[in-house]
Order: C-alpha cells, then structure tokens, then sequence
C-alpha cells in the first residue's frame, strides 16, 4: 500500500519544537519505565542479588564457591526406581530403571573451610538424568521442617544472625513464631558422625501429574539405610574439622550407601505454601526407589563441582507448588552459579587445565 | 500526488509483531532477575519460549529484507542521519539474532536443561564451562541493555522523521498519518 502525499511543507519551528520536546518524553519515559521494572529505583525490593550477598559472612563471601552450603563433595551413584512412583508422575525417572546421579554432600555453611562439627544442617544434592534426556535435581536438608515461612523471613533471619545488635535474634524470633520449630530441632534434635546416616528432606511441596493428568500436592525425603547413631555435637567437636569428608571417603570402601526415597501425597488442605509446616504422619506414602551412592570423589575436580542443584530443574511430570522456596531458590542459586562461575580462578582447582 | 515507498506488508507486520515481542521480552528479562517470587520460574519460562519465537521470527524477517529490500531513504538526509541508519538496522539485526542465540548458549555453557513453555526442552548448543558461561551471562545482560538503549533511539528517530521531518520515512514502516507531509518522491535513494 503507498500513500498518497500533499505538497512539501515544513513545520513550523514552533511545532518542530514541540515535537522535540516529545519525542524527548517519549524516549524519558520509556528509559524510566525500564528502570523501574528492572527495581533499580526500588532499592528496598529483595532481589536475589541482596539475597545472595545476605548470605556473606562480614568479611565477604568466599569467591569461586557457592555462597550457601559452600562445603561439600562431590558423589556418583544410580536412582533405582521401582516403578511405584509411576503411579503418581509420568516422569521418566519413575518408571522402573537405573538412573544415573551426580550428587554432593554439603554443609549449610557460606564458608567452604568450616569446620563440620559446627554447621547444623546438612545437606544433599542430587541430579538425576534420564534416558529421555530430561533431569531431576534436588538439593534435600536433614531438618524434619524449615526454618521460615517464606523467603524475606529467610532473609529476616540472615540480617538477625549477622546483626551486631544482642536483640536482633530475639527479635526476629518474636516476628516469626514458626521458626521455634527448627530453633527446637537445631538445639534438640539428634547428631550423627555421617552424612550417611543422615534423613535428607526436600521440604519444599510440589506438584506431580499422572498420567490422567491428575495433580497431586507432594514432598519427598530419602531415608538412610544406616542406622543413625547419636553422637553429642561436644565428641564431634573433637574429631578433626573435616571429619564428614573423611568419614564418607572411608565407608564408601565398605560398599555402596543406600538410601530409600518416599514421597509424601498430601491431602486436601495440607499447607502446601509454608515449609515450616510438617503434615500429619498419617499421610500417604510411597517408596519411589533407591539411591545408591557407589563412589566418593573431592569437590575441586568432582562432577559436582559446576553442577547449581537448581530444585526447579524438573522433569516433565513434576512441576512447582505455592510453595514460595523454590522459585526463590532458583533466583539465588543462579546469581550464587553466576558469581561463582566469574570466580573461578579463585576457586582452588587441584588439576591444572580443569577447566577452561 | 507522490506516493511514498513503503515496506511491504509482510515486513511491517514482522516489523510490528517483533516489536511487541522484543519489548516483552527485555521487560520481562529485566524483571525476572530482581525477583524471587514464584512469578520468576513464569517469567523465565516466558523468556525462553519468547527468546526462540523472537529468533525464528528475525531469520525469516532477514530473509525477507534481503529479498524484499528497503524502501529508499529521502535524498536530502543529512549524511549521519543516513550513516546513523543504515547501523542502527544492522545493529539490531544483530541483536534480534544474536541475543536469543547467546542466551540459548549461556544457560547450555551452564549446564542447565532449556525447558520452553509446555515442556519442550532444547538441546544445549554450547559446551559446559565456567569461563565461557560468564562471557556469554556478561554478553547477555550487556547487550540486552543496549538494545533496549538502540530501541530508544530507534524510536526517537521514528518520530523525528513522523513529526519533525515529515519525509515519509515513519509512514514506510508505520500507519499513514494524516498530517501534510514533505513530498520525498522522486527524492528517494536506495536504503541498501
């Protein structure tokens, strides 16, 4: 289609005028919209930036490493599924099979050289890969419940931990009733000397489709085939500061470590959003399959190493809840990959050309 | 009567189609990395899926510019006008293509799976590795900003020539204005 045009006429300069000082608008306003969208004039907003840097202990995070449960090492191992869990998710990852895994064992910790007997909560990676190409990951902790109810107490908490101020906990503890629950397990609640023995939980919910496309509310955990035996955080205290690395390298020598995976189904009404929030025991479960972890291998040159066990890398068949954690977590553990990934020269490779 | 060149109609509605969906899509990217609600795993989603629409899009509408050309530029544009466009067509061109592709790379070199809304998952196209992840995420972000800075000025020149210049360059790609505009016609040179 052309146009048809009148006789050349300019514009006067009074309306050039005019017309400058809107196309200066226009271009103003779209510079501001962008900006205020992007939460650059919002310097309160908690973004997963201000989550990550939250985590630093005072004298900065430790650069080339993950900024939460940086202490870790590096396992593989086989999900075998017994094809219960069919029944609940058409993921692959459930129909009866071996799958590979490439998993860690970490400490919720930012600092990387920790000394074990002093982090409370331990936690497991798990990536499962499927011949369909799809892939599960999950990054599971051994506290029965969480620790907040949503992801700016989480950061309530960080501030209160970190805070100078000697009421700032009691504080935070006043504001968020529901951490008394975790406050209870982390005083209370029993040691072990291995990551082996150890209840990892998923904590957050999620959703599984069937294969009538019939969504039900999960949660799942791994239940460990050793017995768990107490020992007293002031005995752990005094074996050597990377007592669980060492442990888990010697026991693997005995033959493979297994763990059970179940998932919880909850009813209608079980609080979905809220991790604090245990449902009652009586809820449905199933055994899914087994995890076996058949080899130890440290960190610095291990498969885990650049793996973000990002809990919203879900195959088809699983997807998110209400549950606010995991869209959270996602948001920080990728800045945490992203930082780490600039970082790595500062992370402390063993094997020359490890990388590139 | 003259009648300005125009773009032709399948250019013009690639043209504005893409313009919704790249404006989208850098509104939507900006936001999604400030936040950490369950919005964030929708949007990211959103962008994924946008950013391969957006990059089939640009190759079909590359293919059809260098079929279907450009209409010519006025014969009186100062020289840096012209200069001005013909680089800010090739940059974002560029841009169209190279964003989505760099993105696609960047979370491939990060090991992530590319899920696409409805559950359609991409292989990766670049291999797992820690320094070329962070060219690519710096590329990503940087280049992203300065689209969004080329789309001002492109929008700025746009109206310029609508408002300002009246040379039919604004109508060639966008609706036909009904004010009195500056006979252009036999004055146009070839745009490429």
């Amino acid at each position: 289609m052309e146009t048809p045009l009148p006789e050349p006429l300019r514009p006067p300069l009074r309306s050039a005028l005019g017309s400058l000082v809107l196309i200066a608008a226009v271009v103003a306003f779209g510079a501001a919209a962008f900006a205020y969208t992007a939460a650059w004039l919002s310097p309160q907003k908690l973004t997963p930036d201000r989550l990550v840097e939250a985590l630093a202990p005072p004298s900065g995070p430790a650069l080339g490493h993950r900024r939460n449960h940086a202490k870790g090492i590096c396992f593989t191992g086989v999900f075998e599924a017994n094809g219960a869990g069919s029944e609940l998710s058409t993921a692959q990852v459930f129909a009866k099979g071996e799958y590979p895994v490439v998993g860690r064992f970490n400490l919720g910790t930012p600092d990387p050289d920790a000394a074990d007997a002093s982090v409370r909560v331990r936690g497991i990676g798990v990536m499962i890969t499927t011949p369909d190409g799809e892939e599960w990951r999950t990054a599971m902790i051994n506290p029965p419940i969480f620790a907040v109810s949503t992801p700016q107490g989480f950061y309530d908490l960080l501030e209160a931990s970190a805070s100078k101020d000697p009421d700032a906990m009691g504080a935070f503890v006043q504001a968020h009733p529901e951490f008394a629950a975790f406050g209870g397990w982390a005083k209370d609640g029993p040691w072990t000397g291995s990551y082996a023995e150890e209840r990892y939980n998923g904590l957050n919910a999620f959703v599984f489709t069937d294969s009538a496309g019939d969504r039900r509310a999960v949660r799942w955990s791994i239940i460990p085939a050793a017995e768990p035996v107490p020992v007293s955080p002031e005995e752990l205290a005094k074996r050597g500061p990377n007592f669980l690395e060492e442990e888990i390298a010697e026991r693997i020598k005995q033959g493979p470590l297994r763990w059970t995976m179940a998932v919880t189904v909850a009813n209608p009404g079980d609080p979905t959003a809220d991790p604090t929030k245990a449902w009652p025991d009586d809820r449905r479960k199933i055994e899914v399959g087994t995890l076996t972890v058949q080899a130890i291998i440290p960190e610095p040159d291990g498969p885990c190493r650049d793996v973000n066990y990002d809990p919203t890398v879900l195959p088809n068949g699983m997807a998110t809840s209400d549950d606010p954690f995991p869209a959270a977590r996602s948001s920080a553990y990728r800045v945490s990959f992203d930082r780490r990934a600039a970082e790595a020269k500062d992370y402390p490779r063993t094997a020359p050309g490890a990388s590139l | 009567m003259i009648r300005v060149p125009r773009f032709t109609p399948l250019q013009r509605a690639l043209h504005w189609i893409m313009a919704v969906c790249i404006l989208t899509m850098l509104f939507i990217g900006v936001h999604m990395v400030s936040s950490i609600n369950p919005k964030y795993l929708t949007l990211i989603t959103i962008h994924k899926t946008l950013g391969i629409v957006i990059l089939v899009l640009a190759l079909i509408r590359l293919a059809v510019r260098l079929r279907s050309g450009a209409p010519p530029l006025p014969l009186d544009l100062p020289e840096p006008m012209k200069l001005a466009a013909h680089l800010s067509h090739y940059a974002l061109y560029a841009l169209m293509i190279g964003l989505p592709l760099i993105g696609w790379a960047m979370l491939s070199s990060a090991g992530y799976p590319i899920v696409l809304w409805g559950g359609i998952w991409l292989p990766p196209i670049a291999p797992q590795s820690d320094g070329l992840h962070t060219v690519l995420w710096q590329a990503h972000v940087w280049l992203a900003l300065l689209f969004y800075a080329v789309i001002l000025m492109h929008v700025a020149a746009a109206l310029f020539h609508a408002l300002v210049r009246r040379d039919g360059v604004f109508e060639a790609m966008g609706p036909e204005l009904n004010h009195r505009a500056e006979a252009t016609s036999p004055a146009h040179q070839p745009a490429e």
